[in-house]
């Protein structure tokens, strides 16, 4: 689908390399999320394969048509999302999604069908009526996602389509293009921030960091590398030190320790708890607290990158610290 | 129909929806004509034939398109800051539809405007001839079109930068309504000032819109005022259409 893909942005003599050799093929009909940090160019890859911007190398095709050359081609083939609001503030909702029918070709009666369809699907039957910038902003996005059903593409992009909806509603979203991926058999590619998400959705998660790919795999086997999280909590300090040297023996594992607990990291922690307990028993020190953590993709960022998804969140929380402290340590 | 009939239609029908349902806005995209109008009118000289005010009516008609249309790019700048511009262009409507469609647009609010201002003056004097007014209103829609279309052109320019649009549309406006002779003759100006009256396309269509609105048909007249307002709608087309084919 794409070779060599790049994407160099000059601007104030600064050249920004958005998106840097990317080489991707993904297969129709699959359900694929680009997870990244702001700024991994996520967006900017999603505007060269909807044919908004040029790539500055390399070549794209979506749906069998090349990026450049058969624009109209791919534009009649695609749907797309983007990361602001499709649907014209002086506008009203419904109008918009006929307008956006009209576009795809359909005629004035299978627009105003199609527009009521997916009103009802969306959930915007009290403001489909109503002036687009008297909706809220998690009203607006569902009618910018209606917005890029209305045809039936067989290719979706969305860029943060969840962006603004509240937790049902996410749930929603995701049922909805889960729905229609399996409906229509649709290829979906969808960017996202949210690590759940990403794992919730998409069978193929393609995570990118300075307009690179730095992973591309299954959510599940992404994880399954990394191992689970097994946190021990003790009452007291020599008990910590006593029970991370008996971890220390656990083979393909990693242990972290802070001041009254001991991290775990190893592949099937979940079904080695039980075991893990008793050999600890056993040793005279019971932990006072279990926790079991699959690994979330977040984990998967920092292996990856050395660089946690929420930095700033990280820099705050004191467990860090200590975390790489004892890493130092040990 | 071919595909760009009917893009352009969908576009044109899609900008004249908030026109439709909000009427009175275009009463208020009309209030600084309106208020030069209310301003200007007493002070016009009085002559025993009212020819002041047949004189002066027109030019408030010419600048009311032009305002009218050079404003309309705001609204597209606003659809670009948005995602709604984004989201037409990656849409199967084509690049020249895009910019056509809206440009046509312009005609219906003009005519809406114009009809205000002959049902505002005529009671006041104001010798209204209607065949001579029709066909005014023919040869400003040209001129609206043309206007529309480089007002689209700058906002689209201006990358959904406000202050860029906003300061070039402004600087260029009241020159362009000044040299045109819309707000005092330019007869006897210094040559300079003639000159460029001479080159601004908008002083023939004023001059024709006068003599319209008179109810005379002077045949060279009428022509250079056509001439004047396909200039402006085939450079406003031209250039519209590039940027929107550059527009990303
Ligand atoms: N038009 C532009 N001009 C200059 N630089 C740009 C432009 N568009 C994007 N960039 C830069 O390219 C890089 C990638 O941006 P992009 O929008 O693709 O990121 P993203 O992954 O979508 O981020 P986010 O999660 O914040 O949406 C950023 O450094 C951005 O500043
Ligand atoms: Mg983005």
């Amino acid at each position: 689908m794409t070779r060599g893909l790049t994407r160099h942005f000059t601007s104030r003599k600064q050249t920004v390399e958005a998106v840097q050799g990317l080489d991707l093929e993904i297969g129709q009909g699959e359900l694929v999320a680009f997870l990244g940090p702001n700024g991994a160019g996520k967006s900017t890859t999603l505007r060269m394969l909807t044919t908004l911007i040029p790539p500055t190398s390399g070549t794209a095709s979506v749906a069998g048509h090349d990026v450049v050359t058969g624009q109209r081609d791919v534009r009649r083939a695609i749907g797309f999302v983007g990361q602001g609001n499709g649907a014209g503030h002086r506008q009203l909702g419904r109008d918009e999604l006929i307008s956006q029918g009209r576009a795809h070709g359909l005629t004035r009666a299978d627009a105003h069908r199609r527009a009521d369809e997916l009103v009802a699907d969306l959930d915007l039957e009290a403001v489909a009526d109503r002036k687009v910038s008297s909706l809220s902003g998690g009203q607006r996005r569902r009618l910018d996602i209606a917005m890029g059903l209305v045809h039936l593409p067989r290719v979706l992009f969305l860029d943060e389509p969840s962006t603004g909806l509240d937790p049902q509603n996410r749930i929603n979203l995701q049922e909805l293009i889960q729905r229609l991926h399996t409906e229509t058999g649709s290829t979906v590619v969808l960017t996202t921030h949210y690590l759940e998400e990403a794992d919730a959705l998409a069978g193929r998660v393609i995570v990118v960091d300075h307009g690179r790919v730095i992973a591309d795999d299954s959510a599940a086997r992404l994880k399954s590398g990394l191992g689970d999280l097994v946190r021990l909590g003790f009452d007291s300090a020599a008990s910590v030190d006593r029970a991370a040297a008996r971890l220390s023996r656990v083979p393909e594992s990693r242990v972290d320790v802070t001041s009254e607990s001991v991290d775990l990291r190893v592949k099937d922690g979940s079904a080695m708890v039980g075991e893990v307990l008793a050999d600890l028993a056993a040793d005279g020190v019971p932990p006072t607290r279990v926790e079991v953590a699959r690994p979330t993709l977040d984990d998967v960022f920092l292996d990856l990158t050395g660089r946690s998804l929420r930095e700033t969140q990280q820099t705050t929380d004191p467990t860090a610290t200590t975390r790489t402290e004892s890493e130092v340590a040990a | 129909m071919s595909t760009f009939v009917s893009d352009t239609l969908n576009v044109m029908n899609r900008e004249l929806k908030p026109v439709w349902r909000e009427p009175m806005s275009v009463v208020f995209a009309m209030i600084q004509p309106l208020v030069f109008l209310g301003l200007f009118a007493p002070l016009l000289p009085r002559m025993a034939d009212g020819s002041a005010l047949q004189w002066f009516v027109p030019g408030i008609v010419a600048m009311t398109a032009l305002m009218g249309a050079s404003f309309t790019g705001a609204n597209l700048m606003e659809e670009m800051q948005s995602g709604s511009h984004e989201r037409q262009l990656v849409s199967p409507l084509g690049r020249p539809a895009l910019l056509i469609g809206r440009a046509l647009k312009e005609v219906v609010p003009m005519l809406m405007q114009v009809a205000i201002i002959v049902a505002v003056v005529t009671p006041f004097s104001f010798d209204l001839h209607l065949g001579g007014v029709l066909v005014a209103a023919l040869v400003l829609s040209l001129f609206s079109i043309g206007v529309g279309a480089l007002s689209f052109a700058l906002a689209l320019a201006s990358k959904g930068q406000d202050w860029m649009f906003w300061t070039i549309q402004q600087t260029l406006l009241f020159p362009a309504l000044l040299t045109a002779g819309v707000l005092l003759p330019v007869d006897g100006a210094p040559r300079w000032l003639e000159i460029v009256s001479a080159l601004n396309p908008m002083t023939y269509v004023v001059d024709a819109v006068r003599a319209l609105f008179a109810g005379t048909y002077p045949m060279d007249v009428v022509a250079q005022g056509v001439a004047g307002a396909a200039v402006v709608a085939a450079l406003g087309l031209w250039v519209g259409v590039r940027a929107m084919r550059r527009s990303s």
